[in-house]
């Protein structure tokens, strides 16, 4: 469903920086098929850029309501082995995860 | 029967929540094979939950107003120590250290869960096809798709495997497959039912809300359902009058709009027919019809597509292997997390979080993600005027009849197309449902939309029960 033959919105290079970005690793056939499927997308939702929306402000949110907070008193809170029983790995109280800097030991 | 009946025999005496929910089970071993509506059957706690009730009755408690009544929940609701994968490998074996609200409020009004149901992966899809368990068939044909995402509750509806199931509607997620299947499905207002433990999608969008037969059930589910709650930070704070209460009052002297963006350009002409016949209905019973026009509503799928998996980019950074769920392990945290998520997500969850990361990355964000939210205040202006003159406006649910399982699978534009009447509401916060309309030339059911104000549920569902009655 083209709506013009307007210019490619995304290449293949810009794809993969954002696949990257994301933390997603495609392979070569997916990066293909994902190049094109995402510029379809956005040469369809370009069809906005004809609109003069200057003078409008955003709307981030459908209702009126804003900074709702609740008293600072400690409240329930989840017990610690249940949440970690639920982690790939855990060890002494805390989640267990591989290098996050530098080389591994 | 139907919920409200169950409830009613079961407050009574006259039936026990275990025969009710034993009979339930039946029909879903009987049946699911062939629909596969559920992700999980829970059986031996849905029995321990009824015998409970069962308990209650016989010392003279009153269990509540749901009593008995079996319930599914879409797979994205978190259950304590249930299984909740959003159709998802990265959740897999996931099992929640908390209730959803909803399914707190519901426990307490005496409703039994008897599973969760199959959805497209974190309810990115309208065909219930993006599941990593494989698609749900449409109990009025299964060559057909159940519509989505929440195509297993309204499916779990459809095949009388439970006589209410709880969706999430985003984009559209719970009036679609409610058209597609025959079912009565509504999308409150957006905080009105609170969404603390419904995993996120887009979280200015996205709101919980009933499938049910009956337009009286899913009055008596949102009755329970709404209302105030402080852990979501955008529920609205005020509690809402019962919307059963009000439900026989009528629609005479009602002014309704017939929203020609969502109801000419692109609408088979069988689901055209019946929005027409629906017109007539809501005529003879004394409301006033006449066309009205929200011109920025045709901009509304650009903008959803933009805004949701902008937001949908940013709530699924939480899948990271770290905490929950699947973990493929690398030398790196880094290249751990690239390698858990490659594996654990589905292709449509990794073209929605791709297009939501380009839309927010810098250089591009004020040419889609800011100006996806000014259209979204086009729309919201735009139907503040038609709603100076206008009490309800109407459409159809969805632009044609159930369609063929794999026919849209592999294009996502044409796949995105079907939301196209019901994503504007999204966008406004507003309320809307879906109410089953006769059938199309096919056979299939086709569904009306009913578009209310922020908080216009009483009215909307008297225009429901109006549709219901004059079938």
């Amino acid at each position: 469903m083209r709506f013009g033959m307007g210019q490619q919105r995304i290449t293949r290079a810009e794809c993969a920086h954002v696949a990257a970005l994301a933390r997603l690793e495609l392979t070569d056939e997916e990066l293909d098929r994902f190049t094109s499927q995402l510029d379809e997308l956005l040469d369809h939702v370009a069809e906005v850029e004809a609109l003069d929306l200057e003078a409008l402000p955003p709307t981030m949110h459908a209702l009126p309501i804003a900074n709702l907070l609740r008293p600072d008193t400690p409240g329930e809170v989840l017990d610690r082995d249940e949440v970690l029983a639920q982690a790939p790995f855990a060890e002494d109280g805390q989640f267990r995860v591989p290098p996050v800097l530098g080389e591994a030991p | 029967m139907t919920a409200v009946e169950i409830a009613a025999a079961v407050r009574s005496g006259q039936r026990s929540a275990r025969s009710v929910v034993d009979e339930h089970l039946d029909v879903i071993a009987g049946g699911d094979a062939d629909i596969h509506a559920f992700n999980l059957v829970a059986a031996a706690q849905a029995r321990a939950r009824a015998d409970e009730i069962d308990g209650a009755v016989a010392a003279g408690r009153d269990p509540g107003p749901l009593a008995g009544v079996p319930v599914a929940l879409k797979d994205n609701l978190c259950t304590r120590g249930l299984a909740t994968t959003c159709s998802s490998r990265i959740l897999e074996g996931w099992a929640p250290p908390y209730d959803a609200t909803v399914v707190e409020q519901l426990h307490n009004a005496g409703a039994v869960v008897v599973g969760k149901t199959n959805m497209d992966e974190f309810a990115m899809g309208s065909s219930t096809e993006n599941s990593a368990f494989g698609p749900t068939c449409n109990p009025c044909d299964t060559s057909r798709v159940p519509g989505g995402s929440s195509g297993g509750s309204a499916a779990a509806v459809a095949a009388g495997f439970a006589p209410v199931a709880l969706g999430s509607d985003t984009g559209g997620s719970i009036r679609q497959p409610a058209a597609l299947c025959g079912v009565v499905g509504v999308k409150p207002t957006y905080g009105l039912v609170s969404r603390y433990g419904l995993v996120a999608f887009a979280s200015s969008l996205d709101q919980i809300g009933p499938f049910t037969t009956t337009v009286a059930d899913a009055a008596a589910v949102l009755d329970v359902i709404g209302g105030p709650d402080a852990r979501d930070s955008t529920s609205i704070s005020e509690p809402q009058p019962p919307v059963s209460d009000t439900l026989a009052d009528g629609i005479d002297g009602l002014r309704v709009g017939v929203l020609t963006e969502l109801s000419g350009n692109g609408i088979a002409p069988d689901v055209a027919a019946q929005l027409q016949a629906a017109v007539r209905a809501l005529e003879s019973a004394g409301a006033s019809v006449a066309e009205a026009s929200v011109p920025a509503a045709v901009y509304g799928l650009s903008a959803y597509y933009l805004i949701a998996p902008a937001e949908a980019s940013s709530n699924l950074a939480r899948y990271d292997g770290v905490r929950y769920g699947l973990r493929v392990d690398g030398p790196s945290t880094p290249d751990m997390n690239t390698a858990t998520r490659s594996a654990g997500f589905g292709d449509e969850v990794k073209r929605r979080i791709m297009i939501g990361t380009y839309a927010l990355s810098a250089g591009y964000y004020d040419a889609y993600y800011g100006k996806a939210q000014k259209v979204r205040t086009l729309i919201i202006n735009d139907f503040a005027s038609v709603w100076e003159q206008f009490d309800l406006l109407v459409s159809p649910t969805s632009p044609t009849t159930a369609f063929p399982l794999g026919e849209r699978a592999a294009d996502p534009m044409a796949m995105y197309m079907s939301d196209v009447c019901t994503v504007p509401v999204n966008l406004t916060g507003q309320a809307a449902m879906s109410v089953p309309y006769g059938v199309g030339d096919d056979g299939l059911p086709v569904g009306v939309q009913i578009m209310a104000p922020a908080l216009g549920e009483p009215v909307m569902f008297r225009a429901a029960a109006v549709l219901e009655a004059s079938l």
